[in-house]
């Protein structure tokens, strides 16, 4: 990316997990017109804030995430504490498992 | 958006210059060709600027969208493939000025 150098590329379909697809499901969902609750430039711009680090160690979806939370912050659809509570909650119910 | 959108100040086959610049924020003009020359190969419309998108603001006027035609020799001067080899990059006017 941007003219570096870069490893093998994987040019295979892959099967894609539950949580993948429901990120996927939230951004269009989000991003509707009749909602407008996020801009895929948005999305974008939260992604390259991400730092070059961070980057690198999140996959497609997991920076997606993460630039979701973000604009919904910045947008005051939901605050920080919120997502704390939330998280948290989710935390406790589950025993272990990672969804 | 035609409504509202800029007027277009180059035509097929005009020479351009990419600006040089680099405030920050979210950019869809790729850092290796700014300060180069292409062709403009064909005007893809007019679009809101996705650099103000990225902020939630309506990016109006619409900027047109060029598909610029840059030689791969005149991008990067260490090209070893084929002479002939060209890129295309679409850029917003305002990113543009006569060359």
């Amino acid at each position: 990316m941007g003219g570096l150098p870069a490893g093998h590329c994987e040019r295979d379909e892959h099967d894609y997990e539950l949580w993948e697809k429901r990120v996927d499901a939230l951004m269009m969902l989000l991003s509707a017109k009749d909602r407008d609750l996020l801009k895929v430039d948005e999305l974008r711009r939260n992604i390259e804030d991400l730092g070059a680090r961070a980057y690198d160690a999140m996959g497609y979806y997991e920076r997606w995430m993460h630039a979701i939370t973000q604009t919904l912050i910045q947008r005051g659809v939901l605050t920080i504490d919120e997502i704390g509570r939330k998280l948290a909650e989710i935390e406790a119910k589950s025993d272990g498992g990672d969804r | 958006m035609a409504a509202t959108a800029e007027a277009a100040k180059f035509a097929v086959g005009d020479r351009v210059r990419v600006r040089r610049a680099d405030p920050p924020g979210h950019l869809r003009t790729p850092w290796y060709c700014r300060g180069h020359v292409g062709t403009i190969e064909r005007i893809c419309g007019a679009f809101a600027n996705p650099e103000e998108l990225a902020y939630n603001r309506s990016g109006l006027p619409a900027q047109p969208l060029y598909r610029v035609r840059f030689r791969s020799v005149d991008l990067w001067q260490d090209y070893r493939g084929n002479g002939a080899d060209v890129v295309e990059i679409e850029i917003f006017q305002h990113w543009l000025e006569p060359a």
